[in-house]
């Protein structure tokens, strides 16, 4: 794509807008398809002298760093051989902290299922909903209270939603927020500073951190 | 060795196991037998802590098992469907296991030599057979010497020269005076191997005694035939 057109910034564009859709989908099945894949060995690993959070844990960073060295190797160092700057650097960002969230997410499902086809399943849904009932549902707010100012209501809602997150903050550095009009404005006012990055980062941190642990909760007290 | 107190397990409306009282003692071998979906599995991985009763306790030398998973080094386990990750080499594999329990007991190369893994140490586990895979699964559970050996369904799918040594060695553990537990639908090789018989039947314990008092009490030269009998006993009473 690099060949195909001078402007990087356009490129880095077109590749957000796959890496919304696609890095969702194949962390979150990847990962479903990996527990079930393994969950006999899991078993022969929790009948040895080790605790479930160890076997839990060291599972999750397995797949999660493999998951986040693909996404490097295939999407970091292209972007980074034609140029580094603070949106390819973005880019990278926000790929890597979607990946450890829907990872997150593929996990706490897996362990709330029973088996595999249900926990692809519920995984897909996951993804459809995030990608687009989400903003669905976001759009017939706006359509429908039209009339309210509803733009801090939209940041929160908007704040609920990781690719919506990584989503804006990716527009935001690439100084076409002005396509947004007014709430692009008041986005670029909030996200687009020190404080806004901070807030968007904890948010995604919970999104991967909350998911792991009501997880490995559940994991704890799994019948195997 | 194993002591079990009024251990039940509920899966949604389905009583998996229900109030089982059982003792396990060391120098024995128990076959573990009933129907397919009695809750032999259940009781099983209720002793290695794989399945959360929801009722009782379960005590491993007289210590319960409840939050507690050292217990585990004292138990070689070999599973029914041994299935590894796919890229795993044989060799890594037993480094792998030889880490995890990185205990000072010294290791039961037996089994290991006798399959020959030492030249096969370079082989992905997916090129290899169902066998092949049950043969590691064995030398794995045997390898640290455990003085508890759990051994679910060990002799499906190996051929006649495996299950020989697989037996042979299973008898030399039973002389050497350690507990094993085998779940098997084989009667044959039980027959060959076990010293006592539970046999559990819709979550409940029917039968728990030596081998020989049971051919006597049925007047059967062979365990089979005297499970049948069991069986028809037990319909009957019903």
């Amino acid at each position: 794509m690099y060949q195909l057109d001078t402007d990087t910034s356009k490129v880095i564009l077109s590749l957000l807008s796959i890496l919304l859709l696609i890095v969702p989908l194949i962390s979150g099945v990847f990962t479903t398809i990996h527990f079930y894949n393994s969950y006999e060995f899991t078993e022969l690993m929790l009948a040895q002298p080790l605790r479930r959070e160890t076997v839990f844990l060291a599972q999750y960073i397995a797949v999660a760093s493999s998951l986040c060295v693909a996404f490097v190797v295939g999407v970091g160092f292209p972007t980074l051989i034609y140029g580094v700057n603070s949106s390819s650097l973005t880019l990278l960002y926000t790929g890597l902290m979607l990946t450890l969230v829907f990872v997150s997410l593929a996990f706490l499902v897996a362990v709330l299922t029973r088996d595999k086809a249900k926990a692809i399943g519920v995984t897909l849904l996951v993804w459809f909903f995030f990608s687009l009932i989400y903003d669905a549902i976001l759009l017939w707010v706006v359509y429908a209270f039209g009339e309210y100012p509803l733009d801090k209501t939209l940041l929160v809602l908007v704040s609920l939603n990781p690719v919506d997150l990584a989503r804006i903050l990716m527009i935001l550095k690439l100084d076409i927020s002005a396509l947004m009009g007014y709430t692009g404005a008041l986005y670029k006012d909030f996200f687009g500073n020190y404080s806004g990055m901070l807030f968007s980062t904890s948010i995604l941190l919970v999104w991967i951190l909350v998911p792991v642990w009501i997880a490995l909760r559940v994991f704890k007290k799994k019948d195997i | 060795m194993i002591s079990i107190r009024k251990v039940s397990k509920k899966f949604n409306k389905l009583h998996a196991l229900r109030e089982i009282d059982l003792d396990f003692e060391k120098g024995k071998v128990y076959a573990l037998i009933g129907p397919n979906g009695s809750g032999k599995t259940t009781l099983i991985k209720s002793i290695l802590g794989l399945v959360i009763p929801s009722g009782g306790d379960i005590l491993v030398d007289g210590e319960s098992i409840q939050k507690s998973w050292l217990y585990r080094e004292k138990i070689g386990y070999m599973p029914q469907t041994g299935r590894y990750p796919d890229n795993l080499q044989i060799g890594q594999l037993f480094e792998m296991m030889k880490n995890i329990r990185s205990s000072n007991q010294s290791l039961d190369e037996e089994l290991y030599n006798f399959f020959d893994f030492a030249l096969l140490s370079n082989k992905r586990m997916h090129t290899l057979s169902g066998g092949t895979r049950q043969k590691v699964s064995a030398a794995l559970a045997f390898l640290f010497n455990p003085p508890i050996l759990i051994l679910d369904e060990p002799t499906a799918g190996l051929d006649p020269l495996a299950v020989e040594i697989l037996k042979e060695k299973i008898l030399q553990q039973k002389k050497a005076g350690k507990l094993i537990i085998i779940t098997s639908h084989i009667m044959s090789d039980l027959d060959d191997l076990a010293t006592d018989l539970v046999y559990v039947y819709e979550g409940n314990i029917i039968y728990n005694d030596t081998i020989d008092t049971l051919k006597k009490s049925t007047n059967e030269q062979r365990l089979g035939k005297a499970i049948v009998h069991l069986m028809n006993q037990n319909s009957v009473q019903q």
